[in-house]
């Protein structure tokens, strides 16, 4: 069947016709393949076959029958427009280069600086583009946010933009439409407003040119309201602001130049827009080298077990309510004008330990709070930031970075009550999927149905946009103009690395149709509001801003705003609470639920549970105990008369009475990926109690899940596997790390000789923070597959880089250390006399080469590895069948075969690259020139790569420190990776009292 | 028929049998006794319900393997429990049980032969089918657990354009040729060993198409003095060529772990304890076969209570060895002071795979120990249930090996379970049907006694006396 067979149908099928063809001639490209299949289910089309062909009907009406299997790829061959994507340069047409355009070589990546939105805030970032085709984003070591290295959703974001389950059309009232349509429809709602009928709601933002498209908006519908609701938002630390200083204002830090940090629990390496400078800044203060063994110390009080926890010298896990009274108590141990002490869950003399650590340390300290503490702990924080003079110098308030605050949006609270007086005209929501991730307490979805229109511009036909009248398929930051302010207010552009796939419209382009310029393209509105805020030269400043991703001298003016006397703001310490705490936590993988589709992420085994797939009821030991848990044990959760059911998992460390519950999962309609994945902890999240909440009910119903971990076991038994110390012990005894693991090297066989390079990596346990970002840059760069919780579950996972997580000592404690595992490149590798065809062999450099063509997949190098870092692909895991997902790989790694070895290569293709670059331009590879993606992505410099053989090389210098030692030396495997200890820096009065 | 009781005391007791009065060769046959009795069940017409209902049974087990391979092929290795860390499983289990296995009739021809050991003449025959059959099992493992079995000839060191090689230092590479070896010197060995009985049922098989098959097969034997003569030379040249491979085949499949650095793997006692092991499990494997064939096909004066007796005495000592061998890891893991082995022997005995550890000293170190007592060695019920118990435990033996061993290495973060799946377990008990179907085909069409050095024993023993 073809669409010229229907032509000599009669009259009445041909108007049918002529309907369909209007509608195909809409779609395009991807499109329009989709559109086709969408096309057969609809009412008209079957009538029309029924009239047609009668007999036929009956086969189409099945579900996927081979024949209509093989009609739909007939037609799809025969009028399937543009397949994959578009290169950046090209417009319309696609033709291979006829001639080669300017600063093109095909195989030779270019890099693009953009942005990538971290809680609205801008990560600036390098995107490798491959000809016209984004694979890997890299930090942008000019960006202030990323000093080179980026995070793990940062790296995600790439399989985001090449998500197949992306919307792709326009949708009015769930069908398919056309922008088209919904544009000349949209102005006569407009037209039809009445007078402060328009809302806007938008997430956390700092695009300057939205703001002045909002500004514009907001002039040209008198009346009209802007609301602003962020799921994992900084409403507590904006609001603690307002307390103390009597401004909402931005507050961000300088941690390379503290050396006491109290966290008060906040999650400040992980969590924070800016966490990758935080990570950088932090792990700069700890660098112990060549002599130098000067570290910060991290107090941290916390209720969830966090990777900033995990990286404390001292940690108290207390309940979520109790942090308030702590920090009072540090506070008028400190001396802060106007705060009595208060009784602490930490005790007294520790309290006051830590304040004579603080004083000691005078303006080199910093006190940080988190996101979940209500204001007044923010306000304390403030207070203390002031009285120890750390305003300046590690502390800095700004005017806040984001538009929504910085203009006086409405909240969410606001807008659900408009919705429900039915006064909302028409809603317009700007990314976000209130509906999902709305308190519950406020019935968003009910709401609005209240809405007389509503809008929704999105990433995905997600849960909203399935009840939005209209919903319009977003370009992915990627694919659009825009532009985005970092932490600290730095500007920072977003340029598209190629055409939007699925036709998908930026935000600016959304608000330019409701302002009447439907035609507006992203780049000319970004264009023509910078050109009204850049003096000189436009087209150069523009120019070199877009070659840097960023605007010079954009950073905010920091403000030195007087505190507010305590007895003004400082509330009573709630009263402690009896029964469980519920805590909401953004998931360390999924957020808010926004990447809970992306199966890089999803697939990511979170920090200290190592669970992929699911989110889980976390619990420390002693309460799992006492409520008879075992992990895996579903729930039932209830809090306010509203229950959800969920696994439950045990942490090390986790406060007790207290049952962290991520967010982000879920989701009804996330995509193939994310659907029906894991429990929703929004169902138990009111607006008034939207981190911590008291009176939760933990019930056991016998039921039982099977919950995918990447580590089984996280005893290190005793092995010497990382070594770690306390600093006053390593600087008493600095042989002391090495002689834990040293043994006679000897070999009857002869050593390899290294004419050249001599490739190496050493690593820094004392810097690495656990935070995933190497792991999803890896996947990334090496085209590493997604299996799925099925096969996490029988530990098939692909990962070559994995953190392998050990805990000591108490497990009511929190002392895991992390050591990234991945292939060490033995010198004696014992995986390579196993194998009988020859496919892993040991390169001149001395990498141990992986050839997958030979690979017969007898698993004997496998067994063979005592690192186990060895991957199998026992399926066909590599998905060679989604169109959208063949772009974006790699073009310089193989994309394996089932039934083949892999591990990890060194990134045995980027060396070969800057070798190809050094031999044309008939230099020396230079030292620091290869970076593994690991490496690149690491926000703390943990991994050092180079050439050993070089002396003076960066990984040689590592190499000749004390504390660099290899793991399972004794093997004789001679590994190439080695490992720098871990060390603590303990306050020695807190560690003689607790003695 | 002559019965054995009714004539005891009225014959000669043959050479071998002084010691204890159980003769190798119930005395009275003639060789037209012999020729009748073995050479009848093949030249019988149609086939008796009891063959055909075994048949079926081993018949359907061998379509489950086929099932299996197919989904195997289709899916790839990830159909059955492996992971990592535990890369190899049942397949690797499965290949060095079936080789094990393959031992006794090597053993029993070759070296019993060589040292004129007259008992093994009833049992050599249906062992040396039993090896092929059991080397044919084995050697399946390899190919099927490949990742790739379409490249398996890539062990091959063959001429090609592709500048491929082996990497010979890999004991994979030793393996292939160890059990390509094997495979095929035991054919041979059982082959010229069926000559002269394929002449004698050539001579007497009654339909055209017997007679011809077989008389394709006898390869032109006419029985002459200088056939006789080269037969014999042949035959124990064979016997000397297969000698060392009873011992090299099984060492070289050993150092398939010794050559490993995985704890459990690591030793050098691996050699000697397999081969002790294969013998072990090769003796349980012709007694679990030959004590219902006998039974069956009314051989009791051909496969004596002596041969049984022999072969529990073979199995006992082979089982001491093999004990040995358990408790000598035992003591190297302590002596060496090595927290790696050390672990590795807990986490053997106690850890979560300690049942099968349990089972394994239950199976081949204490119910072996019965075999001390005459009683039981004479008792064919009770001799078949510890050969039972023997090829059990010496498959547990190997998943202690394997699994245990892999499972827990060196760094515990990568410690984890295997667990088989129905494909695991489809195809170890397919590969179960498919030697129970060759074995079934082989003793209805091929003499499963050796005619020719029956009536030799006849000849030199009971001949004498008629």
């Amino acid at each position: 069947m073809g669409l010229s067979d229907m032509s000599t149908a009669p009259e009445q099928a041909a108007q049918g016709l002529a309907a369909m063809r209007a509608r195909l001639a809409q779609a395009r490209g991807k499109t329009y393949w989709r559109s086709l299949e969408e096309l057969a289910d609809t009412a008209e089309f079957k009538q029309l076959l029924r009239q047609e062909y009668p007999r036929e009907a009956a086969v189409w009406d099945g579900s996927l029958s081979r024949r209509r299997f093989l009609q739909l790829i007939g037609a799809s061959l025969a009028l399937a427009g543009v397949a994959g994507c578009t290169p950046r340069n090209a417009n319309e047409k696609i033709v291979p280069y006829v001639r080669q355009p300017e600063g093109v070589t095909p195989g030779v990546a270019r890099y693009f600086a953009t942005a990538v939105l971290m809680g609205g805030q801008a990560l600036g970032v390098l995107a490798e583009s491959h000809e016209g085709r984004p694979t890997k984003l890299e930090g942008n070591p000019e960006h202030p946010a990323s000093l080179g290295a980026t995070n793990a959703f940062a790296q995600a974001l790439i399989l985001q933009m090449y998500d197949p389950d992306r919307s792709q059309t326009v949708l009015n009232a769930g069908n398919e439409s056309s922008w088209q349509q919904f544009t000349s429809a949209i102005s006569s709602t407009l037209n039809g407003l009445a007078p402060g009928g328009l809302r806007i709601l938008t997430g956390a933002a700092t695009s300057p040119t939205l703001a002045g498209q909002m500004a514009d908006l907001l002039a040209h519908f008198p009346g009209a309201r802007w609301h602003r609701y962020e799921p994992v938002g900084d409403d507590n630390s904006i609001e603690g602001a307002r307390l103390a200083l009597g401004q909402p204002l931005n507050t961000y830090y300088d941690f390379s130049a503290a050396s006491v940090i109290v966290s008060l629990d906040a999650n400040f390496l992980y969590d924070d827009p800016a966490s990758v400078r935080y990570q950088r800044q932090f792990s700069d203060g700890r660098r112990v080298a060549d002599g130098l063994t000067d570290m910060n110390r991290l107090y941290v009080v916390e209720s969830d077990s966090t990777i900033t926890g995990a990286m404390a010298d001292h940690r108290w896990a207390l309940l979520p309510g109790d942090i308030q009274a702590f920090a009072q108590a540090l506070a008028a141990a400190l001396g802060v004008a106007g705060v009595a002490a208060v009784e602490s869950a930490v005790p007294a003399a520790t309290v006051a330990a830590i304040a004579r650590d603080l004083h000691a340390n005078g303006a080199r300290t910093v006190v940080v709070p988190g996101r979940s503490q209500p204001p007044a702990v923010h306000a304390l924080a403030h207070a203390m930031n002031a009285a120890l003079g750390n305003i300046g110098t590690t502390v800095f308030m700004t005017e806040p970075v984001d538009i929504g605050v910085a203009n006086g949006a409405g909240t969410l609270a606001e807008l659900v009550a408009d919705l429900e007086a039915g006064s909302v005209g028409l809603l317009v929501m700007l990314g976000g999927n209130p509906v999902y991730d709305a308190p519950a307490d406020l019935a968003f979805a009910d709401a609005l149905a209240k809405a007389g229109a509503s809008i929704h511009l999105g990433l995905y036909a997600d849960e909203t946009a399935q009840r939005c009248t209209w919903h319009i398929p977003e370009a992915h930051s990627l694919e659009a103009w825009s532009d985005a302010r970092a932490f600290d207010g730095s500007v920072t552009f977003i340029q598209p690395l190629i055409q939007p796939l699925y036709d998908g419209k930026s935000a600016h382009e959304l608000l330019a149709v409701l302002l009447g310029a439907p035609n507006d393209a992203g780049y000319d509105l970004v264009r023509k509001h910078w050109q009204t805020q850049l003096s000189g030269d436009f087209e150069v400043v523009w120019a070199t801003a877009l070659h840097d991703g960023s605007l010079p001298n954009t950073k905010f003016a920091t403000v030195t705003p007087t505190v507010a006397a305590a007895s003004g703001w400082l509330t009573a310490a709630p009263a402690a609470a009896g029964g469980l705490q519920a805590v909401f936590a953004p998931d360390p993988s999924a957020w808010d639920g926004r990447y809970a589709n992306n199966g890089w992420l999803q697939e990511l085994p979170r920090p200290l549970t190592k669970l992929t797939w699911d989110n889980a009821a976390l619990v420390s030991p002693a309460t799992a105990e006492r409520l008879g848990l075992t992990n895996g044990d579903i729930v039932r959760l209830t809090l306010d008369g509203r229950t959800v059911h969920g696994p439950a998992w045990i942490v090390p460390g986790h406060a007790d009475n207290t049952v962290t519950l991520p967010l982000g999962y879920g989701r009804q309609a996330a995509g193939r990926v994310g659907s029906g994945v894991g429990f929703n902890a929004y169902a138990l999240r009111t607006s008034a109690a939207p981190w911590f909440a008291a009176g939760l009910e933990v019930t056991k119903t016998g039921e039982r899940i099977d919950l995918a971990t990447t580590q089984l076991h996280f005893n290190m038994e005793g092995r010497d596997l990382v070594l770690s110390a306390t600093i006053d012990e390593f600087r008493a005894e600095p042989g002391m790390i090495r002689a834990r693991v040293d043994h006679p090297q000897e070999s009857i066989y002869p050593a390899w000789k290294y004419e050249g390079h001599a490739w190496g990596m050493s690593v820094d346990l004392n810097a690495c923070v656990g935070c995933n970002a190497c792991v999803v840059a890896c996947v990334a760069e090496n085209n590493i597959p997604v299996v799925g919780k099925e096969q996490v579950l029988v530990q098939r996972e692909m990962h070559w880089l994995r953190i392998d997580t050990y805990f000591e000592g108490d497990p009511a404690e929190l002392n895991p250390v992390f050591q990234p595992m991945m292939c060490q490149h033995c010198e004696d590798a014992p995986c390579e006399p196993v194998c009988p065809v020859g496919a892993t062999v040991h390169s001149s450099e001395g990498l141990n080469d992986m050839v997958y063509n030979r690979c017969v997949g007898t698993r004997y190098c496998a067994n063979n590895c005592p690192y186990k870092v060895r991957r199998f692909n026992f399926l066909q895991f590599s998905d060679w069948n989604t169109e959208s997902l063949k772009p974006m790989r790699n073009p310089d790694v193989t994309v394996r075969q089932r039934g083949v070895m892999e591990k990890c290569t060194f990134c045995v293709q980027r060396i070969e690259e800057a070798r190809s670059a050094a031999i044309r331009e008939g230099r020396a590879i230079r030292d620091g020139e290869i970076k593994t993606a690991c490496q690149q992505a690491c926000p703390t410099q943990a991994i050092i790569f180079g050439d050993i053989n070089d002396p003076v090389s960066a990984v040689a210098r590592r190499k000749a420190q004390p504390q660099d030692y290899g793991v399972l030396t004794y093997l004789n495997t001679k590994p190439r990776t080695s490992y720098m200890a871990r060390f603590n820096n303990p306050n020695p009065e807190i560690q003689a009292s607790s003695a | 028929m002559i019965h054995e009781q009714s004539i005891r005391k009225e014959l000669i007791v043959p050479p071998m049998d002084r010691a204890d009065h159980v003769p190798v060769i119930a005395p009275g046959q003639t060789f037209e006794s012999v020729n009748e009795q073995i050479g009848s069940v093949v030249l019988r017409r149609g086939f008796q319900r009891g063959w055909l209902l075994g048949l079926a049974i081993a018949f359907s087990l061998l379509m489950l393997f086929l099932v299996a391979v197919t989904w195997l092929f289709i899916r790839g290795v990830g159909v059955w429990g492996i992971n990592i860390p535990v890369g190899w499983g049942f397949a690797i289990i499965n290949l060095v049980w079936w080789i094990g296995i393959g031992h006794a009739g090597t053993l029993i021809s070759a070296i019993l032969l060589l040292l004129r050991q007259q008992w093994r003449t009833s049992i050599n025959r249906f062992a040396e089918a039993m090896t092929l059959f059991a080397v044919a099992c084995a050697a399946l493992f390899p190919i099927l657990h490949l990742g790739r079995p379409q490249f398996f000839f890539w062990l091959i060191p063959y001429p090609n354009t592709l500048d491929y090689w082996p990497q010979f230092r890999s004991p994979l590479m030793w393996d292939f040729f160890a059990i390509a070896t094997y495979g095929l010197v035991s054919l041979l060995f059982w082959f010229v060993g069926l000559i002269p009985d394929l002449a004698t049922l050539r001579d007497r098989a009654k339909s055209a198409f017997s007679r011809v098959t077989f008389g394709i097969l006898s390869m032109g034997w006419r029985g002459s003095a200088v056939h006789w003569k080269r037969y014999q030379d042949l035959y124990y040249l064979l016997a000397a060529l297969a000698t060392p491979l009873v011992v090299s085949v099984h060492s070289i499949v050993s150092f398939d772990f010794a050559v490993g650095i995985v704890p459990g793997w690591h030793s050098t006692i691996f050699p000697p304890y397999f081969v002790a092991g294969a013998i072990f499990a090769g003796f349980a494997m012709v007694l679990l076969i030959a004590i219902p064939l006998r039974k069956y096909y009314h051989m009791e004066n051909f496969i004596t209570d002596r041969h049984l007796r022999n072969m529990a005495i073979v199995m006992l000592t082979s089982g001491l060895v093999v004990a040995y061998g358990y408790i000598m890891e035992l003591f190297m893991a302590w002596y060496s002071g090595n927290e790696y082995e050390g672990y590795m022997t807990v986490n053997r005995i106690i850890g979560p795979y300690g049942w099968v550890f349990g089972l394994m000293i239950l199976c081949n170190v204490v119910i072996p120990q019965l075999l001390w007592f005459k009683r039981i060695r004479t008792n064919t019920l009770w001799l078949w249930g510890i050969s039972l118990a023997v090829s059990f435990g010496m498959w547990f033996e190997r998943f202690v090996i394997v699994i245990t061993s892999l499972h827990r290495d060196f760094l515990p973060s990568s410690w984890a379970m295997y667990t088989p799946t129905f494909w695991d377990y489809a195809t170890f008990i397919g590969t179960l049907g498919l030697f129970a179907t060759l074995i079934f085909l082989f003793i209805r069409f091929l003499p499963f006694i050796s005619i020719a050095e029956t009536r030799e024993l006849v000849h030199q023993t009971g001949g004498k006396v008629e």
